[in-house]
């Protein structure tokens, strides 16, 4: 293991972050409060409570994990892009580390970003709504497994991507519109018959779901499931970036 | 913090030492049979064979798009080869790549640096990715060496081209690497620089490093090389030891025309190699550059004094510049 160069790119990504700390936590604190504001006070107001959960807590899960995917996926994804862009890359690709040191690094410094903003974004939340976890331990499991599994995601995209216009275009047409459908806002239950079988195909569901259980206990879809899925999409993952290196896949020419 | 201990046990007294023994020195990188077509299809070497001796420096000549940067990316690992193989210091460059992999450092031709990072903090990024520990006493020494020690803490991207080169010499050299590419080491450098590079490429040669590097300029083959390779279309047309290639191939020849027809050489001059034309009316001297022969000074007044005059005078030199093109020409 050269845990120097795992070592040494985890430092360099997370200065990248101290570097843009504003953006990278104050962005975040901002868009939640205005979630807050817009759902949880002005249509909250006018919604029930769910499950027996008032409609201000109900969304404090969804609202992290909206937060957690796009914020995995572009730091991930940034991360391994940039040294692409300008062709320091080749200094990595000389070096000699293991493509599972590569991974872990980059990887790592990802999760590590975004799941420290997951918690900011859930110490904000407890700011407007009063929060009772129930089952913290399994809380921060699905945050620091959806956190390694999006960003797992997000340096495929990474190494994938050939232009900035790609590197958005998986977030934007993709991770977006799977999780707002994905019951960050709502019970899938609230949905009617075709619209929940439909969404029962989105990924996004499941980790919701099992998040939205360690918060309250209670889910759209069992906890087996839910682990079950986002182990599945995080083993799709691991699989994806082994083939990428076995091949030299848009890395090596 | 000391050099990895073959840099103290290589370098030119280990190849007497290894002569004394008969035992042949193993070369510290062989590639065999390499070769590459791009996916594009293009066949940018077609079976290249060439071994890098311990302690050398190795200049690899050759034209624009002859397959240098090809090659040497082949043996740092940032390109996959379609053929052939390489090692380096006797480890496969794909099986044991993290063993070939940890004694070099690269050079590379493009600017590519961490543009936000300091100057110091790319250098100690370069060491940890080739898993050596922190050394800040080295890092410091690099700095001092590369002359960028008022810019240690400035950011990359406020650097000049020259600067950026330096820092990227630097961080090839941060992790102590025994095998150094330099691949158009003095593309846009200007001659301080190129003084400073050419010193330290030297001093790094006599700690045992191992240099590689390619270039455009003959004269700086010529300068700084023990050998010479020259590629081109993707081949090796030709590999010598660049006193042999000079001696060989790199001869200078003097015409001299003379007033009066002569029917022999004065005995006077008989200790210059002259050769006097099948009329009589020129004398041809050649000469190489590395010989202790006579001058060509002393030679003119030799032959004043010996009343030989001459109407014109001209002199033709062989550098390796013109073997280089030759040699490009016709392969
Ligand atoms: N990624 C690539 N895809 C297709 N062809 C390539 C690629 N990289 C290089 N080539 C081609 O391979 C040939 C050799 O290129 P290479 O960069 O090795 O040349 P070079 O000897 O370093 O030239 P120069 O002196 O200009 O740096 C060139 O014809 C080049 O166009
Ligand atoms: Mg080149």
């Amino acid at each position: 293991m050269n845990r120097h160069a795992i070592w040494a790119i985890y430092r360099v990504e997370m200065a990248r972050t101290m570097r843009t700390l504003l953006q990278s936590v104050v962005s975040p604190v901002i868009s939640t409060s205005l979630y807050f504001v817009v759902f949880g006070a002005a249509i909250g107001s006018r919604i029930s409570e769910i499950g027996g959960v008032s409609y201000g807590a109900f969304i404090v899960p969804g609202l992290i994990m909206l937060s957690l995917l796009t914020q995995s996926i572009s730091n991930a994804s940034f991360g391994i892009y940039f040294p692409k862009f300008v062709g320091t890359i080749f200094e990595l690709l000389s070096a000699p580390v293991s493509y599972l040191e590569i991974v872990i690094a980059y990887v790592g410094a990802a999760a590590t970003k975004s799941v420290a903003i997951g918690l900011i974004i859930l110490a904000t939340a407890s700011l407007f709504v009063p929060l009772h976890i129930e089952h913290p331990i399994w809380m921060l499991c699905f945050l620091v497994l959806t956190a390694v599994t999006f960003s797992l995601f997000g340096f495929i995209i990474g190494i994938w991507a050939q232009s900035f216009e790609q590197l958005q275009l998986v977030p934007l047409l993709i991770v977006t519109p799977l999780t707002f459908l994905g019951g960050s806002f709502y019970s899938i239950d609230m949905l009617p018959g075709i619209w929940r079988t439909i969404t029962l195909f989105n990924p996004v569901v499941y980790l919701i779901s099992g998040f939205r259980w360690s918060f309250f206990g209670t889910a759209d879809v069992s906890l087996g499931v839910s682990l079950g899925m986002t182990l599945a999409f995080l083993f799709a993952c691991i699989a994806v970036v082994g083939w990428i290196f076995k091949t030299g896949y848009r890395l090596r020419t | 913090m000391t050099l990895p201990p073959a840099n103290r046990h290589s370098g030119p007294d280990k190849e007497i030492h290894s002569k004394s023994k008969a035992v042949p020195m193993q070369p510290i990188i062989s590639i065999s049979g390499v070769s590459k077509i791009y996916a594009s299809g293009f066949n940018a070497l077609k079976a290249v064979n060439l071994e890098i001796r311990r302690g050398e420096i190795f200049a690899l000549l050759g034209p624009n798009g002859a397959g240098k940067t090809t090659l040497i990316s082949i043996v740092c690992g940032i390109v996959n080869r379609s053929g052939g193989t390489v090692t380096v210091d006797g480890h496969d460059i794909s099986t044991d790549y993290r063993a070939a992999r940890s004694l070099i450092g690269l050079v590379p031709q493009e600017l590519t640096v961490e543009a936000f990072e300091t100057v110091r903090a790319t250098l100690n990024f370069s060491r940890g990715l080739f898993g050596k520990p922190p050394n800040p006493e080295l890092v410091d020494k690099i700095l001092k060496d590369l002359s960028l020690w008022d810019k240690r803490d400035a950011k990359v991207t406020t650097l000049s081209g020259g600067m950026k080169r330096r820092v990227m010499i630097g961080k090839a050299l941060a992790h102590e690497p025994q095998i150094l590419f330099l691949d158009e080491p003095t593309a846009g450098v200007d001659v301080e620089l190129r003084q400073d590079m050419w010193a330290m490429v030297r001093r790094l040669r006599e700690s045992g490093v191992t240099i590689i590097l390619t270039t455009h300029y003959i004269e700086e083959a010529e300068e700084m090389a023990d050998r010479v390779g020259v590629i081109n279309h993707g081949e090796i047309v030709l590999v010598e030891d660049k006193t042999e290639l000079m001696r060989k191939l790199g001869r200078k020849v003097m015409r001299l025309e003379l007033r009066q027809k002569l029917d022999a050489i004065p005995a006077a001059l008989s200790k210059y190699a002259l050769e006097l034309a099948k009329d009589g009316g020129s004398l041809t001297y050649t000469y190489d550059n590395q010989s202790e022969r006579p001058g060509v000074a002393s030679l003119l007044r030799d032959l004043e004094a010996a009343g030989v005059q001459f109407r014109d005078l001209d002199t033709e030199n062989s550098s390796l510049e013109e073997i280089f093109v030759n040699l490009v020409r016709h392969s």
